[in-house]
């Protein structure tokens, strides 16, 4: 970290916390890249401590096909060569949306970063990093996703629906990537496979 | 399976549901041989913890048979085990420095929101205690599924009876860590509001940790007796005026350490608890903070206050002023229960420390709704119970 504040900032924390949301979304578009389509302004930030090495997690990441494991509204990710993959996520109202992601950019062990091709039905970019984390607490996980929430005609209710959800269902996921590389499981409050399937917790 | 469903305020009742099942790999499924009501669940039965959901099986004291286990378990099937009470990974952080209540994973993804807003933290899991501490099933009921299986029961010898060892899914380990926390030196004056479990073992372990005297502070004649077995002097609010009686019984020292094993629910007719019980049925607060607004003005100067009693929201006039001015200590927190479980399992088999005495009914787990009635109505008979599952219902008069 460089030793004097960004000239262009008020301080040194994360963009994603920042009071003014769409000036940080357009200056990370600068830096993530953005979708191929679409004016993605919606801006998600999310990071997790994860008691694991960065290369575990880096390579586990990289598989783009494990992510379902903790990711609970991705139907399912289709690996369409090694940098683009077919994603099927459940959306409000019991619809899926779907996009094709291509790694824009990566460095082994260290970042990922992606946008969705044109077409997709919601357009998105984003970056996983990992670093490691100070006094042997494992590696650093910060998540970054910029999005364009569907619009149009029933526009609206779903919009005002969809604009949260990525956002809780980012930092879940996150939780859950957590507990799986550390614990080895998801952790369940329901007591049998009746409940668990109801998604009673 | 039989098991005791919480459906409301004061409403309880044993309900035939499904059993539990293997869902994770550590997970292992217990047949409860012994169960007990704790002072906690008495909150839930007051209707003050919120996220409570019609149909909740509570209980989070009881131990019992390994009758199945995941395949990353290292239990045996067979083996006698007692269950922490805190659902705790083993795996991160905070379990590596042994904070077990703090686990960073023992909590579902989906329920960490709660806790996030009102703690800023997820907690750990905790059984049978609302949806905002996991949603477990607890083990007031035949069986119980267990996770984290391999860090978190301890296992028992055979032939030691239930009652000696029972009580360390909870209550022991947190009547000891309450006096761990008092960080008490010899010569040490330690004053204990509440004779309840938590209070009665924190009496003991501060006297094996060396304190020269313990003063108990209650309203139940009976419970005052049981601290006055273990050594402790008594102090009866009803009768006396708790600051000024320690200050003389101090030499106007104040004591050297405070123990809060009351917490939110408060007895006694003081102007505050009255206002503060207001506020909390008309949803304004929840917590009735009386204990531990006197603990810290009768601490003496540089003095530690340890609070092992469950506070959940938020609290109005907390004496800042004295707090800050007499430069005390708070340590606090739900109970590591993982890392003082072999100790005192230990001074159980050595029979440094009795638990026995606590138990003034045993009933069978088709009675809990009496012993809810029970524990909750008649405080001063009634200290501790013990649910067995498996018996016939009895009649008895509540």
């Amino acid at each position: 970290m460089a030793d004097t504040i960004d000239p262009a900032r008020a301080d040194d924390a994360p963009l994603t916390t920042s009071k003014h949301r769409s000036a940080a979304a357009d200056a990370i578009a600068g830096k993530l890249g953005t979708p191929e389509d679409g004016d993605a302004d919606t801006l998600i930030g999310r990071t997790v401590t994860i008691k694991r090495p960065r290369a575990e997690l880096y390579a586990y990441w990289r598989d783009f096909t494990n992510l379902p494991t903790f990711m609970d509204n991705v139907e399912r990710i289709e690996r369409l060569d090694d940098r683009r993959t077919h994603w099927t996520v459940k959306a409000p109202g019991e619809r899926t949306v779907e996009w094709t992601a291509v790694v824009t950019d990566e460095r082994e062990g260290e970042y990922i970063a992606w946008a969705s091709e044109e077409g997709a039905d919601v357009p998105n970019s984003g970056r996983i990093e990992f670093r490691d984390a100070q006094g042997g607490r494992g590696t650093i996980v910060s998540a970054t996703i910029l999005y364009d929430p569907p619009a149009g005609v029933i526009g609206k209710i779903i919009a005002k629906m969809f604009q949260r959800e990525p956002a809780i269902q980012a930092r879940r996921d996150l939780r859950r990537f957590k507990q799986l590389m550390e614990t080895g499981e998801v952790a369940t409050g329901a007591r049998n496979q009746r409940l668990l399937d109801e998604g009673k917790n | 399976m039989r098991a005791l469903a919480w459906h409301g305020k004061h409403d309880v009742r044993v309900d035939t549901v499904d059993d539990p099942e293997i869902l994770n790999p550590r997970d292992a499924i217990i047949k409860i041989t012994s169960t007990a009501i704790c002072g906690s669940d008495l909150h839930l039965y007051d209707g003050y913890i919120p996220t409570m959901q019609s149909g909740d099986i509570l209980g989070h004291e009881f131990m019992g048979e390994v009758v199945e286990i995941g395949s990353k378990s290292t239990l045996k099937k067979g083996q006698r085990v007692v269950v922490p009470f805190t659902i705790s990974c083993g795996s991160c952080y905070h379990c590596g420095k042994h904070q077990y209540s703090a686990c960073d994973n023992g909590l579902p993804a989906d329920n960490q929101d709660i806790a996030m807003s009102l703690y800023g933290q997820p907690m750990s899991g905790l059984f049978g205690y609302s949806h905002m501490t996991g949603g477990y099933s607890g083990g007031q009921a035949e069986y119980v599924r267990v996770p984290f299986s391999d860090v978190g029961p301890i296992v028992v010898p055979d032939g030691v009876p239930d009652e000696k060892v029972l009580f360390l899914s909870d209550i022991l380990p947190t009547g000891w860590m309450a006096a761990e926390n008092a960080q008490i030196e010899p010569g040490d004056t330690v004053a204990v509001w509440g004779c309840g479990p938590v209070g009665l073992f924190a009496v003991q372990s501060a006297f094996l940790m060396g304190a020269e005297r313990v003063i108990a502070i209650d309203h139940f004649p009976r419970r005052l007796e049981l601290a006055k077995k273990f050594g402790a002097e008594t102090i009866n609010f009803e009768e006396t005026s708790t600051y000024e009686a320690l200050m003389e019984m101090t030499g106007g020292i104040g004591p050297d350490a405070c123990i809060d094993s009351v917490g939110l629910e408060a007895h006694g007719f003081f102007i505050d608890n009255v206002i503060d019980q207001i506020k909390a049925s008309t949803f304004l607060g929840t917590d009735r903070p009386h204990s531990i607004r006197q603990a810290i003005l009768a601490c003496r100067k540089g003095g530690r206050v340890s609070m092992p009693a469950v506070y959940g929201g938020f609290v109005d006039k907390f004496p800042l002023g004295a707090f800050m001015q007499k430069g005390l200590t708070l340590k606090t927190g739900q109970t590591h229960v993982q890392h003082y479980m072999p100790g005192l399992l230990n001074a159980i088999m050595e029979e440094k420390i009795d638990t026995t005495f606590l138990i003034s009914h045993t009933l069978p787990l088709e009675n809990a709704p009496d012993g809810y009635r029970m524990f909750h109505d008649k405080q001063n008979e009634v200290t501790k119970v013990v649910l067995k599952p498996g018996l016939e219902r009895v009649e008895i008069d509540v």
